[in-house]
Parts: structure tokens; sequence; C-alpha cells
């Protein structure tokens, strides 16, 4: 055991900073891009926690992860027991630790932000659980007693995993239904392999099949099979089917064929592995010169995989100001240490091109100022006439966000089961229920693209609200073959 | 695991197999399709379904040996698996009562027409079929397509069978004779189809074409297979695989359906180089059964 070091002192220490590939050489690869602490690392920053109580880090987790309990154990030198901690809350601390933006959650609340120094939360959750799967470490179970009920979770995104785990341990009979060949969602066809390894979501998942849950995947719930169909089959039901389906500006060229949306760039390069082509089959273009129009996590990834797959330059641009930008600040400052270059207050007006062979050469766009602020607060961006210009590029990614997939919320209409202007479903924010009794949903198709750790949130809390409607004495299916 | 039944070598360049896929087979519609993923290293890629059986669990399917994705499909006997197979996905055909409806149809676009014929006869329409093909010997399913007929023509783009035609050559004598169609639907390659609208539109005919995009997931989530149709931009995985063929943006669509030949030559060239004693395994293997066959 480490030794417990004097409050002073820990007020005095510095945050551990994390080892990181240098950008010149990570620009080039897919290997992940921050390196973990060592086991000392992890130690001396584990010391610096003040071990309040309560403790404010906690208020800003939506895992209610035992923050001061795993970095007890840490300090401990008991990393097994620090990551059963961290397992009582969260099925995906692996997951958590390197994507979650802590900066606005335990990190913020955390006392010693006050000194601009918080407790690396993230980091320490990234360790512990790194370490139990490098080891072998797996979660011990009490013999679990079967409710002799069952559940079907649609999506195998981080909100369906967490609920899946959670539901499992309580009892139930869950099967999740996921569309891809792959589960993790999100996590598996939009985050880069460089920032979330896949095999690490492969192994979260894994353990989560352990725990018995089913895996039916090539499944899409609505179309394989109706959502009335599979209610009749169920006691209850968790729909968690994100916010998939891709935006696009609406301008001229938008259809040429140099034209990406975020979402096939990424998941042909992370899913489908296009990297690594031609070993695997799935093709993918690269220009010379990419322009990626967003500034959320999302166009970050993008330019950065752009960067990986052999462009020369990497363009953003965004309507809006840097402050502005949704992207997580880290992940902001990783991008430009590669090199993309950030253009903001700058609105695409037109995609330039061949029409016949599909090639893009350069984007036509106008400068923007901030007016007053719009309905999100944020100031409003307005074109300042006379300003066009064009930026040379062969390639354009557009990352100007999502919306819901109106597959399954279709299919779920003929059960009374509605949705918002937006295309979300209507949800109870206490039970995560639906419009229909015994249908419940969670993560983005609830919320709107959000966070993983809201999604895993939700999960927790419509486990919980199933729970509840399923000790209740109710059934989905019962319900319904009435 | 999706298991392959039945293998058979329809004409040299089609191969027709069946799989197993109970939930596909259960709720398998006329003018939908599938995605296939072969293997690990595989891509995802759209299959439409020539047929199924809802009792069996097994569906049908007849495709045309191109690149990578096909050969490796094609290089699977009886009994080996298919890793992925996904669906049915994209919106089933309007089975409506028309009237008089002309199907026309060629290569992998038999298999789904005779389907959706069946569908439309039951319906009380009058079909009026026509099957094309570049050479009397690329032909097949003929009779198949002829039993659900009312009236039942071949086209080949040869002199092989009577005169040189292909269906667009049809579909403009047949209208201007002054026969009466209320609707047409063309299923075949993209180039074919694209000539079927051209020929129907200054008949005013509705002309339904059911569209090949690129398609990765198939399910709305990626945008790969967006096309252009009125001044619409339109996802062909959800919002089709079906379109009025007189309002589909034509050259956008081959455009984007181009997009990846120069990486398709490369996976290909490699993926042949060290493969193609897989396809001659094929061939002895369905050589020895035939013999089997024979010999009782
Ligand atoms: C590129 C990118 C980077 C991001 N980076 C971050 C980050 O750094 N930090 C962070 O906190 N958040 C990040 N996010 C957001 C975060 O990933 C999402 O908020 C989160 O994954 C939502 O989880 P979910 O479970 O609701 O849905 P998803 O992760 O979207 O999972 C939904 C699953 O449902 C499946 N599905 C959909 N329709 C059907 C159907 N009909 N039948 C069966 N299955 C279906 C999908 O295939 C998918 O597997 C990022 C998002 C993207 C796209
Ligand atoms: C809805 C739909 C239904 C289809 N039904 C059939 C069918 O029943 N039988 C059949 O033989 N073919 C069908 N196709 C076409 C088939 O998907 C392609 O021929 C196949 O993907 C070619 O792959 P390849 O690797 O063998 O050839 P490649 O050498 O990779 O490609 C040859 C050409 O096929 C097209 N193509 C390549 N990859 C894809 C992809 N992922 N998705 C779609 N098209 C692609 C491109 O135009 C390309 O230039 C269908 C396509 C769609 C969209
Ligand atoms: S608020 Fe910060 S210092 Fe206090 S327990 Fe949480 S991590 Fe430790
Ligand atoms: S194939 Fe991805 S949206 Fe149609």
């Amino acid at each position: 055991m480490a030794e417990m070091i004097p409050i002073k002192e820990r007020m005095q220490r510095d945050q551990v900073q994390m080892p990181e590939q240098d950008p010149q050489i990570r620009g080039h690869n897919f290997n992940e891009v921050p390196t973990g602490y060592t086991k000392e690392m992890a130690i001396y920053e584990a010391q610096r926690c003040l071990q309040c109580t309560p403790p404010k880090c906690v208020e800003g987790c939506p895992a209610e992860v035992r923050i001061t309990e795993f970095i007890q154990k840490i300090v401990e030198e008991d990393f097994a027991g620090s990551y059963f901690e961290i397992l009582k809350t969260n099925n995906l601390p692996a997951v958590c630790g390197r994507v979650c933006p802590q900066e606005t959650q335990c990190c913020e609340t955390c006392v010693l932000n006050k000194k601009g120094k918080p407790i690396a939360i993230g980091r320490l959750e990234r360790f512990v659980s790194d370490w139990a799967r490098e080891n072998g470490v797996h979660e011990k179970l009490p013999e679990i007693k079967k409710k002799g009920k069952t559940v079907a979770v649609i999506g195998a995104g981080p909100a369906g995993l967490v609920c899946a785990a959670d539901l499992q341990k309580m009892g139930y009979d869950v099967t999740i239904f996921e569309a891809f060949h792959a589960s993790g969602g999100v996590l598996v066809y939009g985050i880069p392999e460089f920032r979330l390894p896949k095999e690490i979501v492969r192994y979260e998942a894994g353990e989560i099949e352990k725990l018995g849950v089913k895996f039916e995947t090539d499944f899409v719930a609505g179309k394989t099979k109706s959502i009335p169909d599979m209610a009749k089959e169920f006691n209850a039901m968790f729909i968690a089917i994100g916010a998939g389906a891709p935006r696009f500006m609406e301008i001229p060229g938008e259809n040429l064929a140099m034209v990406y949306s975020a979402n096939e760039f990424l998941t042909r390069s992370n899913l489908m592995k296009a990297y690594r082509f031609p070993e695997y089959d799935t093709p993918i273009k690269i220009g010379r010169k990419v322009c990626t129009i967003g500034a959320g996590n999302v166009s970050m990834d993008s330019a950065r995989t752009a960067l990986r797959l052999g462009a020369e330059v990497s363009h953003i641009v965004y309507r809006r100001s840097r402050k502005e930008a949704p992207a997580r600040i880290e992940e902001i400052a990783h991008a430009e240490e590669e090199g993309v270059v950030l253009n903001f207050l700058t609105l695409p007006i037109k995609v330039l091109g061949d029409y016949e062979t599909g090639e893009v050469t350069g984007m036509e766009c106008i400068k923007m100022e901030l007016g007053e602020p719009d309905e999100s607060g944020r100031r409003r961006p307005i074109p300042v006439e006379g300003t066009n210009f064009i930026i040379e590029a062969d390639m354009v990614i557009d990352s100007i966000g999502t919306l819901a997939n109106p597959i399954v919320p279709r299919s779920a209409a003929a059960l009374g089961v509605e949705i918002n202007k937006w295309g979300y479903f209507v949800f109870d924010e206490e039970t995560m229920q639906t419009t229909r009794e015994g249908i419940f949903c969670g993560g983005d198709i609830a919320r709107g693209a959000a966070t993983v750790i809201l999604a895993v949130g939700d999960g927790k809390k419509a486990a919980r609200g199933i729970d509840k409607y399923l000790s209740s004495g109710n059934s989905l299916k019962e319900s319904l073959n009435k | 695991m999706y298991k392959i039944v039945e293998r058979e070598v329809l004409v040299p360049n089609i191969v027709h197999i069946k799989v197993e896929a109970p939930y596909v087979a259960q709720a398998a519609q006329p003018g939908q399709f599938v995605i296939l993923r072969v293997d690990e290293q595989g891509e995802r890629f759209p299959m439409s379904l020539a047929d199924w059986d809802r009792e069996k669990g097994t569906i049908n399917i007849a495709f045309f040996v191109l690149g990578t994705s096909t050969m490796k499909l094609a290089a699977l006997k009886e009994g080996d698996s298919i890793l992925d197979c996904v669906g049915p996905l994209g919106n089933p055909t309007e089975i409506e009562n028309y009237g008089n409806v002309l199907l026309a149809c060629g290569c992998f676009g038999i298999g789904p027409t005779i389907k959706l014929a069946e569908a439309l006869k039951e319906k009380g329409n009058k079909i009026i079929s026509v099957m094309e093909a570049r050479s009397k010997a690329y032909l097949f399913w003929q009779d198949r397509l002829r039993d659900v007929s009312d009236e039942f023509h071949v086209v080949v783009g040869d002199s092989s069978y009577g005169k040189k035609e292909w269906t667009n050559d049809f579909i403009q004598e047949y209208l201007r004779a002054g026969n009466k169609v209320d609707i047409i639907f063309a299923h075949g390659c993209p180039f074919m189809m694209m000539e079927c609208s051209k020929a129907s539109k200054p008949f005013g005919v509705k002309t339904i074409v059911s569209l090949t995009t690129i398609m990765v997931d198939g399910t709305g989530m990626c945008g790969s297979c967006r096309i252009t149709v009125g001044e619409e931009t339109k996802f062909a995985c959800v919002d089709g695989p079906e379109f009025d063929g007189h309002e589909v943006d034509w050259d956008n669509l081959i455009m984007r359906q181009r997009r990846y030949i120069p990486q398709e030559y490369r996976s290909f060239s490699l993926w042949e180089r060290d493969n193609w004693h897989k396809i001659m395994d094929v061939a002895l293997y369905e050589k020895e059964k035939l013999l089997m066959m024979q010999q009782g």
C-alpha cells in the first residue's frame, strides 16, 4: 500500500500529465494518442485526492461512479478492488475513461478544480480498467436469482449495453438487437481507433455478454421484425438506437462523388477498417486537401482521420467562433497539434467541382460575424456581404450533426410511442418510459446527439424504471396479447 | 453465420444461391434487399431478394460476378457460410391494382421481377413482361417468368434470338404501337433502367426503377447511397430503392456509382492473385457433384 500523504502536500502537488504520442508521429498512425498512466503515475495522482465527504465530483457524474472509493483503492494499490468499485455503477469504464468530457463533469465539480488542479478522474478510471483487462481480472458476481422475465434492448450502443448489463444483473433475461454486425454503436463506427481502440469496446461488450446477455446482430428492428411484433415477445423493451442519420448542408455540389458525410467517412474507416485497405475490402477515398464542415467532436475526428489517411492539408470550417465550437477543448487542441487548420466564422455556400467525374475543386465560403444571441444563447453568426472566397479542396466532409433515424419510430408509432418535432422520443425523465407503457428509451434517441456518459446514465435509469415496471406485475406482451 | 444450402451457376456470369436466413425470409416483401458481408475483411454490399421460403427459412439471391465481393461470394460452396446477412431492407414495392403493368428485367433483376409479377398478378393486374440478355446463352428463368405473365417477351442484344434489341427498344415500340400500359417496373443494371426510363418518358408512362447505389449500412446512417431525385437528395436504402425513373438524375447516379473504380481494380487484382484456385475448387466440386448425380 502506498503512503497516505498529508492534506497540505496533496494540495501542493500538480496534476500528473498524460503521456502522449508525439504529434509529428501520431498524425500518421492510428495508434492511441494518449498512452496511459503507469502504475506509479496513477498512485501519485490518486494520492492527491482529498476524499471529500460528500464527494463533489460524484455530483458531476451521470453514472454516479464511486469516485472516492475507487481512487482510495488505487492508493492502497488494490487495483482489482478499485476496478470492482467502478463496475458497481459503470460497465464501460475503459470507454468512459477515454471519451467522457470530464472537464464539464466530475473534474468540473471536483473541489480541487477551484485551484485549476482537479483530480484526473478519467485517466485514473482508464488506468484501473486497462490494468484489469491486461491482467485478466473479472468481476465475480454473486449467484443471480432469475426473475423469469424477458427484456428486449434495441441498439448495442452505450445506452443499450449498460441497460442490458444492469437488467441482467438484476435477474432479467435480456436480448440485445443490433443492426450492425458489431456492438458498440458510435463507439465502434464513429469514434476513431486513435481515440478509442476497438479492441477495448469489444472487450467491454464481451464482459457484458458473459453476464448472460444475448446478442442478436444483423437485426434491424422495424425491418427484420416490426416493433409491435417484437413487443409481443417480451415483458419490456428498451429502445436506444442513437441518432445516426447524417445531416447535409443542402448547398449546391453536395452530391459530388468527393463529398462525404462524416458518418460515411468514419464508418468506412473505423467499423469497416478502410484504413487498412486493401487488406480489408472496403474502399475509402482521400483528398490531398480535405475540408471538414463543423467543429464538434465528430468534425475533429474526421479532420484527424483525414490526416492519418494521407491528406496533406486538413481544414475545419465553422460558422461560429472558437468559443462556440462544441468539441471538447482537448480534442480541438489535439487536432491543432497535429496540423488541422481551423477556420472560424466561415460559412460554406457551395461545393465546386466537376459534375462529370465527381471531383471536387474547392469550396466557396463567406465570412461571418457574431450578432445578437440566438435561442441557444450563443451569438448568432451573420454573413458579411462581399466577403466570398474560395478554399482550395479536393474533398469535403459534411459534419454538421445528425438526426433521428425514423425506421424504429415509424414502426413503434403503431403502439402509441410518440416523438417530438425533431423525431426524438417523448419520455418521462424519472423512469425513461416512452408514451407507451412498457417501452422505455434512452441515449441519443431520447436527447438528440449527446454524450456517451449521458447515454450510460439513461441506460441505468431505464433499467431501474423497467425493474419498477416489471416488479409491479406489469408486462408489455401481456398488455398486447390481451 | 448464414449457411448456403444451394448454389448453381445460372449463366456464365450469374450465380444463384439459397441461404439460410430465417428472419429475413419471414419478413421479405417484393422490392426489398439484404446487405451481406462475406468474411471478416469483407465489405458490406446489397443484394436484391430473388425469392424466399418462409417455412424453410431460406432466401435466394442471384448475383452478377463483378469484383472482390461478388467473387468471394461466388467462391463459396454449398455448406459454406456467409458471415453477415441483414434485412430485409428498403421499402417494399407498392402492390396495387394498376391495370396493365409492363415489367422490364435483365441480369440480376430477373429474380426480383418474378416475385413482383406474382404479387401484382394476385392483385388482378395484367402482366406484360420483357426479359433481356446480351445473348441467348445468358437467358435464365424464362419459364418462371412466362408462367406468371399474361404476355411474355424476350429480347437479346445480338442476333442469337431473332432481332437484335434491348428492353428500351421494346418499350418504345410497344408504346408506339398504341398498347395501353399503366405503369412500368424496370429492374436490372443502372444503364438498362436509365434507357427504359428514357424510352417511356415521351409517352408519359410512369416508370419505377430499383436503384443500385453504393451502400454501407443500408439503414439511412451514412448517406453513401444518396442520389438526386427531382431536385431533392434521397437515400436509396431508406427512401427507395425504388424511385420514379423520370425524376432520377441519372448522370449524378452513374457518377456516384463510379466513385471507387481504381480501388475496386486494385482490391480485385490482389484478391485474384491469391485466391483464383478457390474458383477452380468450386468448379471441380460442382463437376463432381454432377457426376455423382448422373451415376445415381
Ligand atoms: C465521431 C463521434 C465522436 C464522438 N465523440 C464523443 C466523445 O468523445 N465523448 C462523448 O461523450 N461522446 C462522443 N460522441 C457522442 C456519443 O458517441 C453518443 O452520444 C453515444 O454513443 C450515444 O449512445 P447511444 O447508445 O444512444 O447510441 P449509439 O452509440 O448511436 O448506438 C445506437 C446503436 O443502435 C443501433 N441501431 C440503430 N437503429 C437500429 C435498429 N433499427 N435496429 C437495431 N439496432 C439499431 C446502431 O447500429 C447503434 O449500434 C461522439 C459521436 C460521434 C459520432
Ligand atoms: C439495392 C441494391 C440491390 C442490388 N441487388 C443486386 C443483385 O440482386 N444482384 C447483383 O448481382 N447485384 C446487385 N446489386 C449490385 C451489387 O451490390 C454490386 O454489384 C456489388 O456490390 C459489387 O461488388 P464487388 O466487390 O463484386 O464489385 P466491385 O468491383 O467492388 O464494384 C463494381 C461496381 O459495383 C458497385 N458497387 C461496389 N460496391 C458496392 C456496394 N457496397 N454497394 C452497392 N454497389 C456497389 C459499384 O458501382 C462498382 O463500380 C444491388 C445493389 C443495390 C444497391
Ligand atoms: S471532489 Fe475531487 S478531491 Fe474531492 S473526492 Fe472527488 S476527486 Fe477527490
Ligand atoms: S447505405 Fe448508408 S444511408 Fe443508405
